[in-house]
């Protein structure tokens, strides 16, 4: 149990894991905010083929672990995808991103979803009645209140992608806990590898929750504060 | 006198439920129709088919000139010019006061922001909320709130003006308020029409009243005709238990 041993020799390496779990986490994330909101619309949309997409999607990203999906995306679409362009091979990183943008896609169409649906249907008919189109109604009422409700469920798929990133060393993403297992592999600093790995995730999150819970408040302070600046 | 509204032969069914059956209603420019009935009787589902928020089983409605029951029609241009108020506000809650007014009028390119602003001071100041336009609805007590929802409604300077009860929701304090604005709008030659339970409002304010029970209309007339002297027995009873508030019959006790 040498903890300044491995801080003194393997810290290089593990950030520059924590560096390949941040960008992954955060890129699948914005690919999977894109994902979930356009699904989220299919799921609403008055074409059946739409809805059953959306539907069958999120059943199938639900329905089955990361794990296997990661799997899938790795090995078998490479070698799906190969009979019809020899040599084709996806990279570990890629494999990684694509998994975790459609898991976390799934999972915040969901989010969305539901944020819409808390929406007082009142509301729809207030801003309709004014002459409003259903695009301009979800627009400007709809999803500013839909979006509100969803800010806590939306950090909580942020904080479940960063910690699912850990999945993805298995096909060989070089994150964090996958360099941490290559350097315990050689020198056997399970508690001290694993302690530290840890901390540094506690870390993550912690900023990535202060900064939302900033953002948070901003936005309910410019609600509650009524002097603020008349605009 | 111009009619603004032409109902003929109006069903609408939820399913299976026929809850209009066959409606004809005219309202010409400038009247105040109040109409009356027990719950259940369908007097929302009409009100809301006059801007299509419920879309007509059979029929048609004429409003302004435009058939709206026609699929064709631009609706929301049409509900640009019909104001409608709820029992329940509905005020953007998201929004503050003053934006409340404004969104529909800039979305709609109806106004600048600068004259929407102005307008939107005007109508706030005409229902005595001037000083409330940066506060958000959360911060308002019921009567104010419905005060602002008719001042949004306002905003788009419409020709007709739906209301679905609109002091239902309201402490028996701020009903007064809010009908004094609807009094005003009513004397400045507003074409409205008003689902109420306010007798006092219909016989003082509106020029005719219909009186409606289970999806058709029973009987209307002038306000001191109808509420004087009933001539179906339908009629009779409901107002005898709504204004002397004795015995109710069973259908009309749920409201
Ligand atoms: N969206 C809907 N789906 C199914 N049934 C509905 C719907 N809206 C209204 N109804 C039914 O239609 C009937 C008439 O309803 P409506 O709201 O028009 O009555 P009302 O006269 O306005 O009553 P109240 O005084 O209680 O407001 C009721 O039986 C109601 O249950
Ligand atoms: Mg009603």
């Amino acid at each position: 149990m040498d903890f300044s041993r491995v801080l003194s020799d393997a810290t290089l390496l593990l950030l520059q894991g924590l560096k390949v779990t941040v960008i992954i986490a955060v890129i699948s994330l914005l690919i999977g905010m894109v994902i979930g909101f356009v699904m989220c619309l299919f799921g609403m949309s008055r074409i059946w083929i739409l809805r059953w997409i959306s539907k069958i999607y999120i059943w199938i990203i639900r329905g089955t672990p990361m794990i296997v999906q990661a799997f899938i995306v790795y090995f078998g679409f490479p070698q799906l995808i190969g009979m019809f362009v020899p040599g084709f091979r996806l990279e570990a990183f890629s494999a990684g991103l694509i998994t975790l943008s459609l898991n976390a896609g799934a999972y915040l169409a969901e989010i969305f979803r539901g944020g819409i649906s808390a929406v007082d249907p009142g509301q729809v008919e207030a801003a309709r009645s004014l002459g409003l189109s259903s695009a301009r109604t979800m627009v400007k009422v709809v999803l500013p209140q839909a979006f509100r409700v969803a800010i806590p469920s939306m950090v909580n798929q942020f904080i479940i992608t960063i910690k699912d990133t850990s999945i993805l060393s298995v096909i060989g993403l070089a994150d964090i806990v996958n360099k941490a297992k290559v350097y315990v592999g050689a020198s056997y600093q399970f508690f001290a590898t694993y302690t530290i790995v840890a901390v540094y995730y506690l870390i993550i999150i912690s900023i990535l929750m202060i900064v939302l819970k900033r953002v948070e408040k901003k936005m309910n302070y410019e609600r509650k504060n009524n002097r603020k600046k008349p605009a | 006198m111009k009619e603004k509204i032409i109902v003929k032969n109006l069903h609408k069914y939820f399913h299976d439920l026929e809850v209009l059956r066959g409606i004809d209603l005219t309202v010409t420019e400038g009247e105040v129709v109040c109409i009356i009935g027990p719950s259940g009787s369908g007097k929302s589902t009409m009100l809301r088919c006059l801007n299509r928020l419920e879309q007509a089983t059979k029929g048609t409605i004429i409003v302004d000139d435009i058939t709206i029951t026609d699929k064709h029609v631009n609706i929301n241009h049409v509900r640009e010019n019909i104001g409608m108020v709820f029992q329940s506000f509905n005020l953007f809650s998201h929004l503050t006061v003053k934006k409340n007014i404004t969104l529909a009028p800039v979305d709609l390119k109806k106004m600048s922001r600068e004259e929407a602003d102005e307008t939107a001071m005007q109508l706030l100041n005409r229902v005595g909320l001037a000083d409330k336009a940066d506060s958000y609805p959360s911060q308002l007590s019921g009567g104010q709130k419905q005060r602002v929802a008719i001042a949004r409604a306002l905003a788009m300077k419409p020709d007709i003006m739906l209301f679905d009860e609109p002091t239902s929701a309201l402490d028996p304090e701020m009903i007064g308020e809010v009908l004094q604005v609807m009094k005003q709008l009513a004397a400045d030659g507003m074409t409205m029409v008003v689902v109420t339970h306010e007798m006092g409002f219909a016989r003082d304010v509106a020029d005719r009243v219909i009186f409606m029970a289970d999806g058709v209309i029973v009987e209307e007339g002038p306000p001191n005709e109808l509420f004087l002297n009933p001539k179906h027995q339908r009629t009779r009873d409901f107002l005898g238990c709504v204004l002397d508030h004795t015995a109710p019959p069973a259908e009309a006790a749920a409201d």
